[in-house]
């Protein structure tokens, strides 16, 4: 309980500091905090808590916690789907781009799965860097086919993922996120028991084709959704999920809501640090997560796995 | 009893197992033992259903394997795969608790955890309930992983090279675990083995393997010979008695 309420209080306070922090002062100007400041509150918290997720499922489905959706070249074949909707129909209704963003990022998890199959197991490491070196191909490719074709604009706005344009109208895509971590906490056990591995999880009588199936595609409908909406923000699925787990171990059933409310305080905070640092200039919050997370992702590497817990 | 039927299973064109026919009876503990490469581990996994052979039929208690439910499969066998080794931070209970998801889907009663309690106490797990594995010794988290296939609470247990990261103290102690438990909750045990004396010592039968076929399979005693152990494993053994009970050394 102590817990959910050391959680709870410091996301209420990154909340309150993100509704009051602003080039405008809000007296007399309540407008603004429905039309811009909720939204934008809402949809850090919404994206940071669908990154977390996504991460920690991708994380079960590869047995390996140094990976996370944007290790996996998600995002970048995400894009490049996007920029071929851009180029062939720009018209497209952002529900046609959701789905293709989101077809694509499965897409892409699916041959990085393909590639980790090859990967020995025995350096947790190795992964991680092939999912680099994967995304970074990806990444390429699309900036040449971004300068080829003059896109390259677009492709900056999901790269450096920010909230600044996010406003009322712009960002209720975000709220299918919420339905999502639902799906994925009534099947929390399942995902708990693809990290046992693919023999144990059959032997305990678990479907693991369909398991890891439903898995993936929440993945990419969440990074398609992110992605669309407010553009890539690195590590969040990383850091969260590993927090977490060092401290309340890997029972998702327990730890999924916490896992959540981890990415959203996390994602919420680099906005806040983002908006407060330069003051009344903005730097996006996918630059500020940037540092923060890599760090963390440094002494991950390093650390110890942890001792104890309940 | 789990019956065998004309087993052969390939691997990228090498066939590993050629036309296994053979019958396992209940109760006790079976070895399965043989050099590196015989194919022991990947009959265990044919036996489970988990892999599917080229040809021939699995009956477990007349179940077929390949065909029941995934559910019904896992509540008629539980294998445990060799070196579980990730490093998992579920605490022992909560890894002992998957072993009923079989039974329960998610929703665990009364009946699972009594079960889990059980499987707790019989490989003495009761006072490191709490802890993470990560944090265990290689023998402790064997000992979790094995007691999470006991609570699974199946007519057989299917073990793959459960001695291997254990050192002399642990693995008898596992053994000896294995063959009283097998007793009491009247299971059976089929498990792989490297090192022969664990199963001259523990096991109630012994299969022996060699080039993905079955070279003999009888009564630990009967099966304990000089010349039975040289054709299996193409090295010469003696053979001593010491109190009673069969040693094998390498000569």
């Amino acid at each position: 309980m102590r817990v959910w309420a050391i959680a709870l209080v410091a996301l209420a306070a990154l909340i309150s500091v993100s509704l009051c922090l602003g080039a405008a002062n809000l007296d007399g100007e309540g407008w603004l905090l429905t039309v811009s400041r909720i939204p934008r509150t809402m949809a850090a918290l919404l994206a940071g808590a669908g990154l977390a997720l996504a991460g920690v499922v991708v994380q079960q489905v590869v047995q390996n916690r140094l990976v996370e959706p944007s290790l996996t070249g998600a995002p970048e074949a995400s894009m490049l789907g996007l920029l071929a909707v851009t180029l062939i129909a720009p018209g497209m209704a952002v529900a046609g781009k959701m789905l293709i963003a989101a077809a694509c990022a499965l897409l892409g998890m699916t041959g990085f799965l393909a590639l980790a199959r090859r990967i020995p197991r025995e350096d947790p490491m190795l992964l991680p860097i092939v999912g680099i070196v994967y995304g970074g191909i990806l990444g390429a490719v699309c900036v040449w086919f971004a300068w080829a074709k003059d896109l390259v604009q677009y492709l900056g706005a999901w790269r450096l993922g920010e909230f600044s344009g996010v406003m009322m109208g712009r960002y209720e895509w975000l709220w299918a996120i919420a339905a999502l971590a639902g799906l994925l906490y009534l099947v929390a056990d399942r995902i708990t028991i693809l990290g046992l591995g693919e023999t144990q999880a059959r032997s305990l009588g678990l479907d693991y084709g369909q398991t890891r199936a439903l898995g993936l595609v929440v993945v990419s409908v969440i990074t398609a959704l992110v992605l669309v909406t407010v553009g890539a923000f690195p590590f969040v699925g990383l850091v969260a999920p590993n927090l977490v787990a060092r401290w309340r171990g890997d029972n998702l059933r327990a730890n999924l809501p916490l896992v959540a409310v981890g990415g959203a305080a996390l994602l919420l905070a680099a906005d806040v640090i983002g908006r407060a640092i330069r003051y009344p200039f903005e730097i996006p919050a996918a630059t500020v997560i940037a540092v923060f997370g890599a760090g963390v992702f440094l002494w991950l590497l390093h650390a110890a796995p942890g001792a104890r817990h309940g | 009893m789990i019956e065998i039927n004309g087993l052969s299973y390939r691997i990228d064109g090498t066939k590993i197992l050629h036309d296994v026919t053979m019958r396992l009876e209940s109760g006790g503990i079976t070895a399965l033992i043989g050099p590196n490469g015989a194919g022991k581990s990947t009959l265990l996994h044919c036996i489970s259903g988990l892999e599917t052979p080229e040809r021939g039929t699995v009956r477990i208690d007349g179940l077929d394997p390949f065909a029941a439910p995934a559910r019904d499969r896992a509540r008629a066998v539980a294998l445990l795969r060799q070196s579980p080794a990730l490093v998992s931070r579920l605490s022992v209970r909560e890894l002992v608790g998957f072993g009923r998801w079989p039974h329960h889907q998610g929703r665990p009663g009364a009946a699972d955890r009594d079960a889990v309690d059980r499987a707790l106490g019989a490989f003495a797990l009761a006072d490191l309930a709490g802890r993470s594995i990560a944090t265990l010794s290689g023998g402790q988290r064997q000992r979790a992983f094995i007691a999470m296939t006991w609570a699974q609470e199946t007519p057989w247990m299917l073990l793959d090279e459960p001695l291997n990261a254990l050192d002399p103290r642990h693995a008898r102690d596992l053994m000896a675990r294995l063959h009283a438990l097998s007793r009491d909750a009247a299971r059976s045990i089929v498990i792989v083995l490297h090192d022969i004396n664990a199963a001259a010592g523990w096991a109630d039968r012994i299969v022996a393997m060699k080039a993905g076929r079955i070279v003999a399979q009888d009564a630990c005693a009967a099966l304990l010979t000089e010349d039975t152990l040289r054709e299996v494993f193409d090295t010469p053994f003696e053979l001593l008695e010491h109190r009673g009970r069969k040693v094998v050394v390498a000569r």
